[in-house]
This record gives C-alpha cells, structure tokens and sequence, in this order.
C-alpha cells in the first residue's frame, strides 16, 4: 500500500517543547499535523475523528506517567488494524517494541528512540516506511534483541550479523546496501545466507522479511 | 553486669550483690508504700473533684521513673523510656500525648502492683537479715539472760552446746537468704521491666521508621527519575533536533561538520542519561514488572544467563524493586568477581513468600567482606522482612537467594 506523499499525521507528546518542535519538522516536509494532543486519552478521540496516516506518539504520557501511550497505541492497533503507528520511546528496553509489535500483524508499525528525530532525514524516512505499511525498529532495540539468542548467530560471519541488524531495522536492500557501501547484489547474498542458517522461508518482500527476522530474534 | 549473671558468680556472697539485692527492694518498697498513700489520697479527693482520678492516672509516671533509677542497681541494660516528648510547648500538649499513649498506662499498673507488693519488699530483705542475725545472737543472749532463749521465738535453747550449734548455723542460713532475696529482687526487677518496656515497643518503632525511610528513598528516587525524564532528556531531545534541522540549513562546508560532531555529543548525553536513569529507577520495572526487567538485564549481561522466573503477577513496588535490585547486585558482582561463565535466575512464589536465587559457575568465596555491597544488600531486604542468603564455597557455586514474604497485587485491567 502506497503511502500518499503528504502525510495527515496525529501527534501525541506531552512536553510542549518537543511537540512544537516535531509539528514543525512534519510541517518543514510538508505533512500535514491535523492534531496535536498531550495525553493518551486525547489521542484516541482524535484518531476517530481526525483520519490521519499514521500516528506519532510517546510512550510516556499524562496521567499516570508510566506507558501509557504505548498502551494507547496497542488499543489503537487492536481498532485499527490497518491504522500506522510510530512509537517515539526514551527506553531502548525490547520488551516496549515487543509488545507494540504483538498488538498486531507487525505490519505498518515503528519503535524508535526519540535520539533518531535529530537525524531528520532518516527519521522522516523511517515515517514513510511505516505509513507504507513497513516495520521499523530502533537499532539499538535491535542490538539488544541480537545479544539475546547466541547460539545460532554465533554461525553468522560479522558482516552477516550487520546485514541482520538492518533488516531487523526494516531497511531495504537498497538502503543496507548504501549503508555499507556495497552493491545490492552483494546484500542479496548475504541476505540468502542468513535465512539459510537460521532457517527462515526465503522471503522475496521486505516487510515479510523483517517480520520473519523480528520473530526469530524475539525467541 | 545483671543481677542473674552475679548469682551465678562464685564470689556472689562475697560480693555488693546482696546488698544492691536489698537496697533495690527497700527502694521500690517505699516507692511502693508513697504510691498507695497517694493513690489513696487522689482517690478520695476525687470524690469531690474530678483533677484527682485525671492525676491518679499519672501516678505511674514519677514511680517509672524510680523504678528506671533504682533498677540500675541489679541491671546495666537500660529499660527505655518510650513516652513520646509532645509536639507543641505547654501542659495542654504534655497531658494529651501522656493520656493517649499506652505507656502511660502501662506505667500506672506499675505503680498500682508496687503499692500492692511493698510489704512483701520489706518482708524478703528483714527477714534476710534478722534470721541469720537471730540465730547469730543466740549465745549471746543466752549469756545475758542465762535461763532460756526461744530461737525465732519458737525453739527453747537452754544450755550451751546448742546455743554455739546455733550460732555456727547462722553462717549457711545468712548465704540462703542472701541467695534467696536476690532471686527475689531480680525476678521482681524482670517483672518491672516486662510491665514498663511492653510487647517489644521498641523494636516495633525501629522497624516502621526504617520501613518509612526506605519508602521515602523510592519515592526520592522515582521523583529523581521523573525529574531528568521530563527535563534534562525531553530538552536534549529537542538540542538534538533542532542541530539536526540546523544541518538541514547550513551551507556544506566546516559549519555542517561541527554541527554534526555537537549532534554526536548530544546524543552520547542521551544515552549515558538513559543508562543513568536506568539505575535510578528502572521504568521497565515499574511498567511491566520483574519478569521483564530480569529478562532485560539477562540480556545486557556479557555471560549466557539463563532466566526462569514464574510469578503469578505483580508484587507491591517495595518488595519488586528490592527483588530487582538484589538481581542487580548479584549480576554485577557476577560479572565483576566470579569469573563466572554462566549464571541462572530462577524464581517463584509459594507460600506467601516470593523467592529469587542468582547462581553461577564461577570460583566462589564471595562473602559480605569481599566489598561486594551484600551488606547493604542485606539491610535493604531486613526492611521488607525478608531474608538474603549467599553460599559461596571456594571452588563455587555461588548461589545468593532472596526470600520476600509478601502477597502478589490483586490484577488490573
């Protein structure tokens, strides 16, 4: 499912300073922030009645402080399943991403350390991903998942195991490819590799790759 | 040195033992008699003014108080005074504090079995001294009166030889009764002490204001980490954005590379704040309970741990964060001392009692000497009343278990 290029975004964030400065990063790249609440109530009145793209929210949230915008999030995934939601978290614990990952198909859904907004580009990027229905995951919510299950990762080679970090990341062949600065035929390769020896269905779609990888390493 | 430990000594009749014995007696006996005559006095007053049974209940507070004096006589270990100073200047304050608290009345009752017990008082120490001095006097007297002496008023002695018998008598008679006052005032010393400290007040008192204290450092610690959540973090967010879009702006050149390297900065910041935070108060912890926050901590550990924790729920926020951090704890000096290669965490709850042991293969003799932090370890799950254990042979394995009593929370939508 294409995403459109201008994108009708909810945000969610209850400090005032970074919720102005995200809706003016969305706005510089010409989306379009049709709301912008600070608490997790608000959130799922205005999904109802704003019919965004996609959905930008913190984990932390008013009343209670503790996770309750990833639970709005996973209530909001339980009722729209086809709705994107990208997550912005402080904690790079996988259990957050985990179960933001569980709340659905796994599909058009994004877990990311609010550290990656100062890369504007790659975060803008990694919008678009979710709202085409892609699955982002915070590298180094990645890093945690790959120290989890040794023994067969062990098989891997090093540049192998970087290949199955940027999946896990949801990045495109294309983009492994430009990241480590080899051809796409190469990351293909390596690609084929590591399916085989962890004895994952050779997937030719991105999505189902990521999520086929995503499921290994979460055991 | 207390009065039971002297009975035991060899020189006890040799010793002031026996006379501090009587003295302590003769003490409470005319605190005793004091009480009854004014006890007395309060309560027919009373009779025509309310002030007097309103001070009788008083009474047992200057008789405490003497009591607590004369008792330093036959025990070194004090009894405490548990009154509770009031918390404003003034009478009004004094007598309300005085009339609420259970010592007060504690202290009445006291008094009220020293009135009534006085005249045994003096009966133990004159009867301890006039026996063995009658029977001492016995030739004596027969010297001066010459005729017929009536030994304690009940034996007629008539001649010498056993007048002398008598008298020689007098010696283990004088150590019988030293020896029986003195049981006498310690176990009339150890009746006062039950009466006056109660049901171990003391102890109850220093356990609720550790209890207290321990909550209010987790309350500090969550404030703390909420604190740097929605500042510090929220703020290097917005730096690290606002370079990032600055970046976007700048010409490519010198200006780009330096704006990148404060990006780097900034976001280093956010990540060691992150893992500051994290040892501040896990979010994890409190979001998603033990199970979670153990499984990521396995995760974070250089050597394979392998985590089995079955838990039936959540557990009050004491009890969690005491089991995580003696999780913590024990990881780190896993990592740090043991050489270990693997480690476990095994855990369940049965019983009323939530219990979590941390073992691993490494060479063991880890002690609490061994500034491995366990004594402090051990403190902080004294609070909860649980128990923390380490065996840690040479050789290893090392294994510190954690018992919790506690009940799992009741769970929530």
């Amino acid at each position: 499912m294409p995403a459109p290029a201008t994108l009708r975004v909810v945000l969610a964030e209850d400090s005032v300073l970074l919720r102005e400065g995200l809706a003016g990063l969305l706005a510089r790249f010409g989306h379009e922030v049709v709301a912008a609440v600070g608490d997790a109530a608000e959130l799922g009145e205005t999904v109802a009645t704003g019919r965004p793209d996609i959905v930008v929210t913190d984990v932390r949230m008013p009343p209670g402080f503790t996770d309750e915008g990833l639970r709005a999030a996973v209530e909001l995934r339980r009722r729209h399943p086809a709705l994107p939601i990208l997550v912005l978290s402080q904690y790079v614990e996988t259990t957050y991403a985990t179960h933001l990952l569980d709340a659905g198909d796994g599909t058009g859904v994004g877990y990311l350390l609010k550290d990656r907004i100062g890369r504007v580009e790659e975060f803008i990027e990694a919008l678009h991903r979710v709202a085409g229905g892609g699955t982002v995951v915070d590298p180094e919510v990645v890093r945690q998942l790959l120290r989890r299950r040794r023994d067969p990762l062990g098989a891997l080679t090093p540049r192998e195991r970087e290949v199955l970090a940027l999946i896990a990341e949801g990045r495109s062949n294309a983009a492994i490819a430009a990241r480590l600065v080899v051809t796409e035929a190469a990351v293909a390769k390596h690609i084929r590799a590591i399916l085989q020896k962890l004895d994952l269905p050779q997937a030719d779609q991105d999505h189902r790759r990521v999520l086929a990888v995503l499921a290994y390493l979460r055991g | 040195m207390n009065v039971w430990q002297a009975l035991g000594s060899r020189r006890f009749l040799l010793s002031g033992w026996p006379w501090r014995a009587a003295g302590y007696l003769l003490g409470a006996a005319l605190a005793g008699a004091l009480t009854l005559l004014a006890g007395l006095l309060l309560l027919t007053a009373g009779v025509l003014v309310v002030l007097g049974p309103a001070a009788f209940a008083l009474l047992g507070l200057p008789v405490a108080r003497a009591e607590r004096r004369v008792r330093r006589l036959l025990d070194d270990r004090p009894v405490p005074d548990a009154h509770r100073p009031p918390s404003r200047p003034g009478l009004r304050a004094w007598l309300t504090v005085r009339y609420t608290e259970p010592v007060t009345w504690r202290e009445l009752g006291h008094a009220l079995l020293l009135a009534l017990l006085w005249p045994f008082d003096v009966l133990a120490v004159v009867l301890a001294v006039a026996v063995p001095l009658a029977l001492l006097a016995t030739p004596v007297l027969l010297g001066v009166d010459g005729g017929q002496v009536n030994v304690l008023k009940a034996w007629p002695v008539t001649s010498w030889p056993p007048a002398v018998a008598v008298a020689v008598l007098a010696v283990p008679v004088f150590a019988l009764a030293a020896y029986g006052m003195t049981v006498y005032a310690g176990a009339r010393a150890a009746l006062a002490r039950t009466l006056l400290t109660g049901p171990d007040a003391r102890i109850t008192e220093l356990t609720r204001s550790r209890v207290r204290l321990v909550d209010a450092f987790e309350a500090e610690r969550a404030r703390i980490e909420r604190d740097l959540h929605d500042g510090a973090q929220q703020r290097l967010v917005a730096l690290t954005m606002m370079l990032g879009l600055a970046r976007l702006d700048a010409p490519a050149g010198p200006l780009t590379t330096r704006l990148a390297r404060a990006q780097d900065e900034a976001e280093r910041a956010l990540t060691e704040l992150r893992q500051l935070i994290r040892g501040i108060h896990p979010p994890l912890l409190t979001d998603f309970g033990l199970p979670a926050a153990v499984a990521e901590l396995a995760d974070r550990s250089v050597i394979p741990v392998a985590v089995d924790l079955d838990l039936p729920g959540r557990f009050p926020a004491p009890i969690e964060s005491t089991a995580w951090f003696v999780v913590c704890e024990a990881m780190a000096n896993v990592a740090r001392h043991s050489g270990a290669g693997r480690a476990t965490i095994a855990g369940g709850y049965a019983a009323g009692t939530l219990t979590v042991r941390v073992r691993d293969d490494g060479r063991g003799g880890a002690g609490p000497d061994g500034g491995t932090g366990l004594v402090r370890l051990g403190d902080r799950v004294s609070v909860v009343d649980g128990r923390l254990t380490l065996s840690s042979p040479p050789g290893g394995p090392t294994v510190l278990t954690v018992e919790l009593p506690c009940r799992p929370l009741p769970p929530c939508a």
